[in-house]
Order: C-alpha cells, then structure tokens, then sequence
C-alpha cells in the first residue's frame, strides 16, 4: 500500500469520540508488585477468542510452572500454561468471567507454594530464527491479544496473507481509569521494544511504529532511551486522548488516514497492530521460554482502598487481587471487568483472572448509571455525532427494537465497535450496547442457523439425488429386463407364427405326402 | 475468603452526560430573553398565554398519563410538554382567547403526540401542528395582532389583557389601529397586492430596521437565546445554520435584482417567526431530520416552504407549515441521507 505520510508522520482524526477525564493516577501512585501465591488457581482451557487446545494433563497430575496444560492442533486455538507449581486437582464446568453462567471447562490447579518452573528450554537467539519459527514460538507460548480482544497473536501474524510492512504496538490506553499498559511501559519499556522488535521480525515487517498517549511523558522518556532495543526503524508517536483512540481501527485511522475496510483488518492495509502488554508477552516467551502465564491487572475505582497494578498469575481468584488491594470501601456498588465504558459488570468476585482481564473496576454507588430511568429515543443525533464508525446508533436502536435485523444490519450493525459512546451520551439512558449485542447475537445465530438449513438441504438434496439416481437406475435395470423380456416374447410369437405359417403350408400339401412323422415331431 | 456477590447493568458504567430534562430544561431557559422582549414590546399578555397554555398542556399530558397507564410525574417531568406549551404561546397573538389555547394544546398533546406514542415518537412537531390547527380553524382571533408598544395603545392593561383573553373582548382602543393586518409580514403582502414598493410599504411605523419594529429585537433574543443552545450543544448548528442560511440566500438575487419589489433579506429573517422557527423549532429532533446532511436538508426545505408561503401563500407567514412539511419528509431525507460507515466504499 502506498502511503503518502509514513505511519504516525502526520495524525489524522477520526470520527466522533468522547473526550473523558480519566482517573490513572489512583493506580499508578504505586508500584507494580506481585500479590502473594493464593491457595489455588482456576484455569479456563479456552481464554481466547477461538476453540480450547487439546488436554495434555489429567487430575492428579504434578504440574511445574511455564508446563503446558493444553496443546494447540489448529490455528484458531491456543494452549494453556501453569502459572505455579502444584497439583492438577479437577477438570470441571466452573463459572468465568467470559461465562459466568453455567460456567466452562476449567482446570483447577492446588499450589504446593514452591513456585518451581520447569528448567527453560534455552531458546535459540531469535535474530536466528525466521518468521515462521517465531511464528510458531508465539504460538506455543499461548500468547493472546491482551487488550482485551484476546485474537490469538500468531493468527493474527499468519493470517496476514498480505505484505505487513508496518507493525504498530499500541499503548492508547483510552479508557479511563484502566492503567496496566502505562504501568508495564514504566517498569520495562526495554521489555515492550524488545517483543515489539520479534514482532516486526515475526511480521516481516520494516517499521514499527509505537503509539502512546500524550500525557505518558515520562514513558515516553524511558522508550526514547531504549529505543536501540528494537532493532528495526522505530517510531514513537504521541496521540491525542480520545476514547476510542484504543480501538485497533481509529488508532489506524489516527496513524496513517486510511479506514480499514469494512469487515475487514488492518493487515489489509499492511499493518498489524498489537498492544504493549502482548509485545512484552512475546519479549518474555522468545528470550525467556516463559510461555504467557501472568500478566499486569490494573485494580481501581472509588470502591477499592488501595487502588494500584499488580502482576497476577492467571487463575488468581478476583476476591484475592482484591484483598490485595487493600479490599472493598464501604460504598462498593459494582464490580466491573474492563473499563467503564466497555467493561462487563460482574456477579461475584470468585471467578478467576485470564489473558483478557486488564482491569477490575469497583464503582461507588454514587458513581454509577442506573439511578436515570429509560426514556424513548428522542432522535437528537447526539449518538451519531460521538460515533467513531459513523454509524447512526439510532436507527440502529429502532430497527433492533422492532425486531428487523435486516435493517439494522443494513445500517451497518456488525460495523458496531461496542465502544459505547453512543450510550454514554444518550440523553434517554438507552442501553444501546446492550441492544447491539443482542441485535448481532441474533443476526449470528440467524446466519448459523441458515447456514445449518443450507447444510441440512444440501444434504437433503444430495441424498435424494441419489434416491433418485438409484431409483432411475433400478428403473432403468427394470425397463431393460423388460425390454428383453418383450424381445422374448416378440421373438417366440415371431417363431410361434413362422411355425404356424409353415405347418398350414405343410398341412396343405400333407395329404399327399407324410404328416404324421412331422406333427408328432413338433408337438 | 467469601464471595461478595454485585448487581450488574450493562455498560457503560459513567453516570450520564446528558438527560432529556435537562435539555428541554435549557431550552426553556433560552427562551427567557426572548418572551421578556416579548413582554416589553407586546404587553404582559403573552405571559397569560404561556400560563395558559401551560396549564392546559400539563392536564392534557397528565390525563393522558393516566389513559396511557404511565407515571405522569415521568411525563410531566421532562418538560417536553412545557416546551410544546411556550412554543405555542410563542405563536399565537398575545390577546388570543383563552379556548385557542385550550384546543391548540389537547390536540398538540393528545392528537399530535400521545396518539403516536408519546415523546419520541409523534412524527410532527405537537406545537406547530397545534398552532396549524387553531390558525386553520379559527382565523380572527388568531390574527388579531397588537401593535408594538410605543405604537399601540392597548395591551398594556392588565384588566384588558384578562377581559380580551378571558371573555374574547379587545380593548377598545387596540380594536382598530392594531388588529388584524399589524404585522409587518401582512403589510407586506396586502402592499404587493397593491403594487406597492417595499419603500412605501415600509413607511408604515410598524416597520423597525430589518423586520417589524419590536419584532426584530425579539427576533434577536431568540438568536442569542439560540446561540447559548448551540454552546450548550442542545441543538445541532445544522437546522439554524441551514434555514437561515437558505432564507438569505434565496431572497439576496430578487433584492439585488430589484430591490423596490422585494424587501432586503434580513427583513425576511427578523420578521415573522424565522429566527425562533430557526432554532427553537425545527431544531425538535423528534419530528426533524437526524442525519448531519438530512438536517441541512431541513432546514434548507423549511427555509423555502416558509418563503414560498409569504410570497404566495394565503397566510402572512408559513414557518408551521413549512416546518410540519418538512416534518413529514424527515424519515425519506433520513434514508437518503445515510452517511457512509468507517471503512465503507461509497
């Protein structure tokens, strides 16, 4: 693709966006520490968006940490890792934050408290390795999208198909509150440029351009001092605060002018673009061997006491990241996970951290959205206005509302960022969000539903195709017979007739010659 | 440690930024200036009208609170109703009966809005089609305008303004010099029946800088009244910017051409509802367009309606109707006025 600026040369807008205050410098204030080993971890075989890999371990079982527990066969799925040493104690449908209800598949691993790895595999000096093996390596360590998207990273490096000449890490961290990502480029930036590097390597890519918010001065500073680590033409580029500047699309947009075609990826117009914290994961697994098992979770808000990051292991039960945060304040009215404009509320706090948890949020009662009553629509614009896809959220509120998902996808339904925008805006407190998912939850099941009637007819009509050239041929075999059973007897008629002709010739002249002899021979 | 269980909602997890109250709220609050030059120049009596109108637009939204099975202190509370009610009151001439209020309101809450669904879903504007109704129904008593005050005598009297209101009888002073074809908008017309230049008409007194004298510094309330809207971002600059834009430009070329046959373009703005019209009224986003090119669209149609209307209409002045017009077409220029989604090829 030729572009007339390089990436990040020139900042372009994008359309709509809020402008919000954000409340960063509650967690930041403290340094990143790690909370102590909890009793046990609680693991979902599947924390990505894809399928689980195949179950390489059993109840029972000693685990070490960095031990693989699942092993990826296809590319749409991602393996699994222990975080600590222990004991494999169950493998059971157990609630998580992605289904809280009736929960999925999960092992269950009881820490011994040693915390012993297993002996690193040394890795070979990535500069030696080539895109494909690095390709792999990611893989295997399980690395996932940790902005929240959890896309598995080598799918995203493979599926390119296209030339990727640019690799953007992106550390817009555009929600308020959340701070996971401009904690880790404090503490290790080294660690983010180093993974950045293997990224663009792992890419093929001959640039890399790392975008973070105006207001990270001071990570700026650090980047800038070691920006030797990377090893390709790297870029620092300051962007304005803008939510949804995070979004994979707008930071696109915001870095090189171009939209990434709809329904489509960056990777089309020859970038991939990954988060800070999923660079560091990559830095950590191809230098280390240390496959993704932990990872920075930002805990804040007006409801907890001590607000700051932490590095947790995944499986960390919520309540003991919590605990560790110095626990609730009195007022604690939700428990979100995520940020406030996209985050999931949550029922409980027993559910375990994954990839995908860069933030819990617990919000004052004083705080939060629901005090406002739902009013109608009153058609004011306003969504359409804050809307960074351009998309008229109304009119999608009033097609999904009268249950015509033919219209709502026509105004572009499935184009929707859930970025929420739209109902932080609305003056009637529409949950709009809400009836989006719905809307494509709909569209999604009545796609699959058609595709499973298309099957099912495909298989209906090749079956009877078959009936039919079955029945066509046993007819045919039929008609055959038929035919030489008519042959047959056309031929003994003929015979039958000659015969009759010939014996009333003979009968004729028998008189006078010797019929008998004759007659009795042909009876 | 125990699991501590929480209420969920969906996101986002933000208090509101906005609410429907607090903008009809405001825009109340934008029409102050307005009504007081209104009062200055007209007399007191169009606060009659807005107490009336008020109170009936209330009951009517209250009752139909109760039919409609809904809490009427909701209803009540968003003020959309008031907001209907000064609108109207805006509209019809200060010394109007008290039943033109009566019948305009229940059939702008009743037939207009609660018949449709109530707010957010009446398709036309419940105050222009409330004030359309009494206009086509009874045309007297809604042209019996009053001269501004330094030219007319009635209309200051309160004891008047109750008499004329309450028992349908006007002072008799203002039954002559200032009923009936007072507005600058009416002389203009009845001047072009006659051949008049736009001089001649304009020596009439009633006839200010740009519009009607007292009119157009009413007129410039409202503006400013507008603009803190535009601030406040409760209305878009769309509809304002596109009807006045248009009223501009399409009288310019006749003025320029021959201005002794047609009056300067800013007498068009300042005169006659254009400038309230402009901002307070097709700036409705229930009954209006709502795409960012539909709203220009609008306004740009209600511009041309409301001067196609002075120049050969029947009525001095057309902004309801121009407006209920271009009411009707919102949902076609909606549709045809999609902008294109992120990443979209058009």
């Amino acid at each position: 693709m030729l572009l007339e600026h390089e990436p990040g040369e020139v900042l372009h807008p994008f359309h709509g966006g809020l402008r919000l205050r954000h409340y960063k410098r509650q967690s930041l204030s403290s340094p990143v520490s790690r909370p102590p080993l909890p009793a046990r971890l609680v693991l979902p075989l599947c924390q990505h968006q894809g399928r689980a890999g195949r179950l390489l371990v059993s109840p029972g079982q000693r685990v070490l940490r960095g031990e693989a527990l699942t092993v990826a066969e296809a590319a749409n799925q991602v393996p699994i890792h222990a975080p600590s040493s222990g004991v494999v104690r169950r493998l059971e449908i157990l609630p998580t934050i992605a289904c809280p209800e009736p929960g999925e598949p999960c092992l269950e691993i009881e820490l011994d408290g040693e915390h012993r790895a297993v002996a690193p595999a040394v890795p070979p000096p990535w500069r030696a390795m080539s895109a494909a093996e690095l390709q792999r390596a990611i893989a295997a360590a399980g690395i996932v999208g940790l902005g929240g998207a959890v896309y598995p990273s080598a799918a995203k490096l493979l599926a390119a198909g296209q030339e990727i000449d640019t690799v953007i890490i992106n550390g817009a961290e555009c929600e308020p509150y959340i701070s996971c990502d401009e904690a880790l480029l404090e503490t290790h930036p080294e660690r983010v440029l180093a993974g950045a590097g293997i990224l663009a390597r792992a890419a093929g890519a001959r640039r890399l351009v790392i975008a973070i918010e105006k207001r990270m001065r001071s990570a700026e500073r650090k980047l800038n001092a070691r920006l030797e680590v990377t090893t390709v033409p790297t870029r620092i580029v300051k962007v304005p605060s803008m939510y949804p500047e995070g979004g994979e699309r707008q930071l696109t947009q915001v870095l090189t002018g171009r939209e990434v075609p709809l329904g489509g990826y960056p990777q089309a117009l020859g970038l991939v673009v990954f988060n800070v914290a999923t660079a560091a994961a990559v830095a950590d697994a191809i230098l280390d061997g240390l496959p993704l098992v932990e990872r920075i979770v930002t805990v804040t808000g007006t409801g907890i006491a001590a607000p700051g990051n932490r590095r947790v292991l995944l499986g960390t039960p919520l309540h003991h990241l919590i605990a560790d945060c110095g626990g609730y304040r009195p007022g604690a009215a939700r428990l979100v996970c995520g940020g406030p404009l996209m985050g999931e509320a949550l029922v409980h706090d027993g559910l375990p951290v994954v990839k995908g948890t860069n933030c819990l949020l617990v919000l004052d009662a004083g705080e939060i959205a629901d005090s406002a009553p739902v009013l109608p629509c009153i058609n004011c614009g306003e969504c359409s206005r804050v809307c960074p896809v351009q998309l008229l959220p109304h009119e999608l509120h009033w097609a999904i509302r009268a249950g015509d998902l033919g219209r709502a996808g026509e105004f572009g339904l499935e184009a929707c960022i859930e970025c929420g925008c739209c109902a932080q805006v609305c003056p009637s407190h529409i949950p709009l969000v809400a009836d989006y998912r719905r809307g494509k939850a709909e569209i999604h099941a009545e796609r699959q539903r058609r595709a499973h009637a298309e099957r099912a007819k495909a298989r209906y009509l090749a079956s009877q195709e078959r009936r039919q050239a079955k029945a066509a041929a046993a007819r045919e075999a039929a008609e055959a017979e038929q035919r030489l059973a008519g042959d047959a007897a056309e031929a003994k008629a003929r015979i039958a007739k000659a015969l009759d002709l010939a014996r009333q010739k003979k009968a004729k002249r028998t008189p006078m010659t010797t019929p008998a002899p004759s007659r009795s021979r042909h009876r | 440690m125990t699991i501590r269980h929480f209420p969920t909602a969906p996101a986002p997890h933000l208090p509101p930024s906005r609410d429907v109250a607090t903008l009809m709220r405001d825009v109340l609050i934008a029409l102050v200036p307005g009504i007081a030059a209104h009062a200055w120049f007209f007399g007191p009596g169009i606060f009659l009208q807005i107490g009336l109108a008020a109170l009936f637009a209330l009951g009517a939204e209250a009752l139909a609170a109760r039919w409609r099975r809904q809490s009427a202190r909701r209803l009540i509370g968003d003020y959309s109703a008031l907001v209907t009610a000064v609108l109207f009151a805006l509209s019809v001439p200060p010394l109007a009966p008290w039943w033109i209020a009566l019948i305009g309101m229940v059939s702008a809450i009743w037939l207009v809005k609660h018949a449709y669904g109530g707010l957010g879903y009446n398709r036309f504007n419940p105050a222009m089609a409330g004030f359309a109704i009494v206009l086509i129904s009874f045309p007297l008593p809604m042209s019996q305008w009053l001269a501004p005050a330094p030219l007319g005598a009635g209309g200051t009297d309160l004891l008047e303004i109750l008499r004329a209101v309450g028992l349908g009888q006007l002072p008799e002073a203002a039954r002559w010099d200032a009923i009936s074809s007072a507005t600058p908008l009416d002389l203009l017309r009845s001047g072009r029946a006659q051949n008049l230049l736009v001089s001649e008409v304009r020596l009439d007194p009633v006839f200010g800088d740009f519009g009607g004298h007292g009119w157009e510094w009413i007129a410039n309330w409202y503006l400013a009244g507008g603009l803190w809207l535009l601030y406040r971002r409760v209305i878009n600059w769309r509809v304002p910017v596109a009807t006045l834009g248009t009223t501009l430009l399409l009288t310019l070329p006749f003025y320029l051409i021959d201005p002794a046959a047609h009056p300067l373009p800013l007498q068009h703005v300042f005169s006659g509802a254009l400038v309230l019209g402009a901002f307070f009224i097709a700036t409705d986003p229930v009954s209006g367009a709502s795409t960012p090119a539909g709203r220009l669209w609008f306004g740009a149609g209600v511009a041309v309606i409301t001067l196609a209307i002075r120049r050969w209409g029947n009525y001095p002045d057309g902004l309801a109707f121009a407006v209920l017009t271009m009411n009707a077409l919102a949902p076609l220029i909606d549709r045809y006025t999609r902008p294109r989604i992120y990443g979209e090829r058009r």
